[in-house]
């Protein structure tokens, strides 16, 4: 049986993972690479590494950082922030990303994501959509939520999906950060909109939280970072939880 | 040596990677008259039926069945299990090595597709390549159409219906999953592959 995903979000500033690592070291705290293979060994399906900052400077840091994730990670692997053109996608699976992740870019040139798909696949291509309830709908927003797109959310997936993505990873900009859960909402508008897969994002904070998005929210796979790096929950924990409840997740893995 | 064919669709770091990991010594090549110094050959896939049309263009497709013929264990991944069937309704007009037999298809409307992430598979005793992968094991899928099952099957899969995850006869050897995306398990399966 297919499982539900847990994907593990690594926030990243100038080469360092950002959201609240409580590692003691401080030396060693945030390096994506550790985070990544730490999270992998507790159970993690997949690992996101976003860029943050996603200046055009620090192209090269993210690269590398990218390079040292992937080089002893055998769970997908999927880099976002900053991708532009098809010419950044390329370098990002060159340095070893399976995916890439794309949100302004895409809203602002959808042929982009047949352009990438086009040459690696519809597999490798997740189309990111922040989306705000506006009360009636969920508007769209890019350039890390500070600017509004007018576009309804649910039309802008059904955009994304028809021009070639695989992939919806749909962050709720009103529960980011929250840990009052996901939008089940938004979730299910999208989810069941579209024919691909749709990672849910933003609002995780418990075992019950997860198992809500999966069943109200229709999600195939969500996707926290700071309930993970805060330790609230353990991955390993959280999907045997899951497991307990009937979702059928990869538990034990 | 362990060939990587590489026929200009996609991203082979991810296999590269894996193979690097278990110390195999690896040669990524596009050249056809390589696969007859190597031991062994991967063909992994990626994207679009269509994409293997460079393959009779270039000679790689009858250099891969050359090699096969001469008994060098040969593992399709992905697209590359695929083209070991006699073709896709993805894309009609191609064929593929018939090596198994039946056409890969769409899934059904009743699930969503592509199939996407860990499913189980259930492996069957004696397959050479899942040596020692536990029942009801999980593995990374990212595909929209999918191989029938046949007798030569080692491992089922269910999604919408039952299809073959992973093929097996003789030298010749199939995933449809990605041992190289699919954690210990995966790593597992490409030891195997490397010690045939």
């Amino acid at each position: 049986m297919l499982t539900k995903r847990i994907i593990a979000c690594l926030d990243m500033d100038g080469g360092r993972v950002v959201k609240g690592v409580r590692f003691k070291n401080l030396r060693d705290a945030g390096d994506p690479a550790e985070c990544a293979a730490a999270h992998a060994r507790s159970g993690a399906d997949e690992i996101v590494l976003l860029d943050i900052t996603a200046t055009s400077g620090n192209r090269n840091t993210l690269l590398e950082a990218v390079r040292s994730t992937a080089h002893s990670l055998f769970v997908p692997f999927t880099v976002g922030g900053g991708i532009r053109q098809l010419d950044d996608a390329a370098a990002v699976f060159d340095a070893g990303a399976d995916k890439i992740a794309i949100n302004s870019a895409a809203v602002r040139e959808p042929a982009l994501i047949g352009a990438i798909a086009g040459r690696f696949g519809s597999q490798a291509v997740v189309v990111a959509i922040d989306a705000r309830s506006t009360g009636d709908r969920f508007e769209v927003y890019i350039s890390g939520g500070r600017v509004p797109t007018g576009r309804d959310a649910v039309d802008w997936a059904r955009e994304a999906t028809a021009c070639g993505a695989g992939e919806i990873l749909l962050t709720s900009m009103d529960r980011d950060g929250t840990q009052s859960g996901f939008d089940c909402e938004l979730v299910r508008a999208v989810a069941e909109a579209v024919s691909i897969p749709v990672i849910a994002s933003g609002g995780a904070g418990s075992a019950r939280d997860f198992i809500e998005v999966f069943r109200e929210g229709r999600a195939d796979a969500a996707l926290a970072a700071s309930i993970f790096h805060f330790g609230l929950e353990n991955i390993g924990e959280l999907k045997s939880e899951l497991s307990d409840a009937g979702i059928p997740v990869r538990w034990p893995c | 040596m362990i060939a990587i064919v590489d026929y200009g669709a996609g991203n082979l770091n991810s296999v590269k990677k894996a193979f690097d990991h278990l110390g195999a010594e690896i040669l990524v090549t596009d050249q056809p008259q390589t696969l007859a110094t190597a031991d062994k050959i991967v063909f992994p896939g990626v994207g679009h039926f269509s994409s293997l049309r460079t393959l009779d263009r270039s000679g790689m497709a009858k250099a891969l069945l050359h090699a096969a013929s001469t008994g060098k264990p040969l593992l399709g991944i992905c697209l590359g299990m695929q083209w070991l069937f006699e073709g896709s309704e993805e894309c009609n007009d191609i064929s593929g090595a018939g090596i198994f037999p039946g056409k890969c298809r769409q899934f059904p409307s009743s699930v969503k597709s592509p199939h996407v992430g860990w499913n189980s598979v259930a492996a069957k005793e004696g397959s050479r390549l899942l040596r020692g992968v536990a029942q009801n094991s999980f593995v990374y899928y990212t595909h929209s159409f999918h191989a029938p099952l046949v007798t030569e099957t080692t491992a089922a899969t269910e999604y919408g219906l039952q299809f073959s995850g992973a093929v097996e006869r003789g030298n010749i050897f199939g995933v449809q999953f990605h041992p190289e995306k699919s954690g210990d398990v995966g790593l597992s399966i490409l030891k195997n592959f490397c010690e045939l």
